[in-house]
């Protein structure tokens, strides 16, 4: 299986390159890609001298314009294309449909992937992207189990991607409100969940309140590990009781299930996280580096090795085991 | 073993780490320490001015070596930050205005900041060159992070993509007493300050595109 890391500066992508990344995916300075925020991605030129990097090393670069074109300003998204293909990339990165029909049209010997955030999650969804616009892959969302995945890969004429870490998005992607229905910006448009904008925390005496816009969405106290301030993962007060409504405060470590989702016919394995930092993608992509050399030498994949690095530092399995259901 | 640099280490505790200290990790896998309260102590009366002079001159040759710093900091550019190291006397401002970026040292952080960080010495020189990941620390408590977070983004990630070793450039502003105290540094943190990332190999006969 394919080890797909994440970049979100020209440093971070030659940190996941040494590592050991099999393929890095980036994106460009702009509200083209899900992770636009302040400081992070990649020029056009950046992307160019990025992609050299890595294919001088073996490694492909994959380019994410995993957002939905504004109307009327649609050039900026043909742009990103265009730039990315001039730049070399290994592949695209797409949810929008009319984006594909762009990409499949001017550039029909580019490789194309389905993002996430296209949310397609069934083998007639995914066999429409094939069919239509020769997509050769799919990144799956996270809400589902190894068993479904098994049942997609027998089912779909392109390779499956999923993700095995990182910050875990547990509504369906592409479709997720939340972030829009607090702050008025969201990653389906802007490329910015929770955006840092509208964020604040406030320390006293030791405790940190969060909150996003309006919104208090979690109190830490003295010790207690802190999480973004994301509506998904708040901790709520309701006629029930107080706690975590949707889901905790947690990153997604699937690497105790390589050998199930190996055995589910996965092609790639993608650490989420183009937002962190050098040391993050140096730790986790080395972890699972040397996780996937564990499972082929028919060792014991080691487990909860990243914990530091993890929001919340807890981890969990999410949706591929269901258990919170 | 006689007295060492690295039997002087200070555990962290407090208000800042949480009782998991274990997952203040760096990527050596040691955990971070903070100077000595001994030491705080022996900086508080020294004047700032030489301190001051120094600073300014690190920070012009991090400027004049890193120019892609600022340009990423693209409309933050021109952001005051203050940096608050928890083991020592005193604090920093950063004022980030294009061609005009300034260190100051202070006693005490002004009020009108855009945004404020504060942890322990290691802790923020790591951040600075990519040893640690700032929302790990954040995660763990081991940062405190105030004021404009688009600002605190932009200049995190600004800097990790500069990979700015601040001993080093200091050292080397100082001929060989900087390098001594360089090494002394850098042994009582444990030497997850040294950066030095080999690199693995991918599998070879993965599976062709197209």
């Amino acid at each position: 299986m394919e080890l797909i890391c994440p970049a979100g500066t020209p440093a971070s992508l030659r940190t996941a390159v040494d590592a050991g990344a099999d393929a890095i995916y980036c994106g460009f300075r702009n509200e083209t890609n899900a992770r636009n925020f302040p400081g992070l991605n990649f020029s056009p030129e950046e992307l160019t001298e990025g992609v050299q990097y890595a294919h001088f090393r073996g490694a492909k670069v994959l380019v994410a314009i995993n957002t939905f074109p504004r109307a009327g300003a649609l050039e900026l998204w043909h742009k990103a294309v265009d730039d990315a293909v001039a730049a070399g990339a290994d592949a695209l990165i797409l949810c929008d449909i009319g984006l594909m029909a762009y990409a499949a049209e001017h550039y029909p010997g580019t490789r194309l992937h389905v993002s996430v955030q296209a949310a397609a999650a069934n083998p007639d969804a995914i066999c429409f992207y094939v069919e239509r616009f020769n997509a050769k892959r799919v990144v799956l969302p996270r809400v589902l189990s190894i068993p479904e995945i098994a049942a997609i890969t027998r089912a779909s004429a392109c390779e499956v991607e999923v993700f095995v870490f990182g910050g875990l998005c547990v509504m369906a992607e592409g479709r997720c409100s939340l972030s829009s229905y607090a702050t008025g910006l969201s990653p389906n448009m802007n490329g910015v969940c929770s955006p840092a904008s509208h964020v604040s925390y406030e320390n006293a005496g030791g405790t940190v309140v969060s909150r996003l816009g309006d919104f208090t969405i979690n109190k830490f106290g003295s010790g207690e590990p802190a999480a973004y301030p994301t509506l998904c993962k708040g901790r709520f007060q309701t006629e029930v009781s107080t706690g975590y409504i949707f889901e905790d405060p947690v990153s997604l470590d699937a690497a105790t299930l390589l050998p199930g989702l190996r055995d589910a016919g996965v092609t790639a394995l993608k650490i989420e996280g183009r937002q962190r930092s050098r040391a993050y993608i140096e730790n986790v992509v080395r972890s699972f580096r040397e996780a996937l050399s564990a499972m082929e030498q028919g060792r014991a994949v080691p487990a909860g090795m990243l914990l530091a690095m993890s929001e919340g530092q807890s981890n969990t399995l999410g949706a591929y085991r269901k258990t919170w259901r | 073993m006689s007295l060492s640099l690295l039997q002087l280490k200070y555990k962290l505790d407090g208000c800042i780490y949480s009782s998991r200290e274990d997952a203040i990790m760096t990527l050596s896998n040691t955990p971070a320490t903070a100077l000595p309260p001994l030491v705080s102590l022996a900086l508080r009366p020294l004047p700032l001015y030489p301190f001051q002079l120094f600073l300014s001159a690190v920070l012009r040759r991090i400027v004049q070596q890193h120019p892609r710093m600022f340009e990423r900091l693209g409309s933050y550019a021109g952001k005051r930050y203050g940096l608050a190291p928890s083991d020592l006397p005193f604090a920093f401002v950063l004022d980030t205005a294009p061609q005009a970026a300034r260190l100051t040292v202070v006693r005490s952080l002004p009020l009108r900041l855009d945004a404020r960080i504060s942890g322990p010495l290691q802790i923020l020189l790591g951040m600075v060159n990519g040893s640690y990941d700032g929302d790990a620390l954040f995660f763990s408590r081991a940062i405190v992070v105030e004021g404009d977070m688009e600002a605190v983004l932009a200049l995190r990630n600004a800097v990790d993509d500069a990979g700015v070793d601040v001993l080093q450039e200091g050292a080397s502003l100082l001929g060989p007493p900087g390098r001594f105290c360089e090494a002394l540094l850098r042994e009582y943190f444990g030497g997850e300050q040294k950066k030095g990332l080999s690199s693995v190999s991918r599998r070879q006969g993965e599976t062709s595109w197209n």
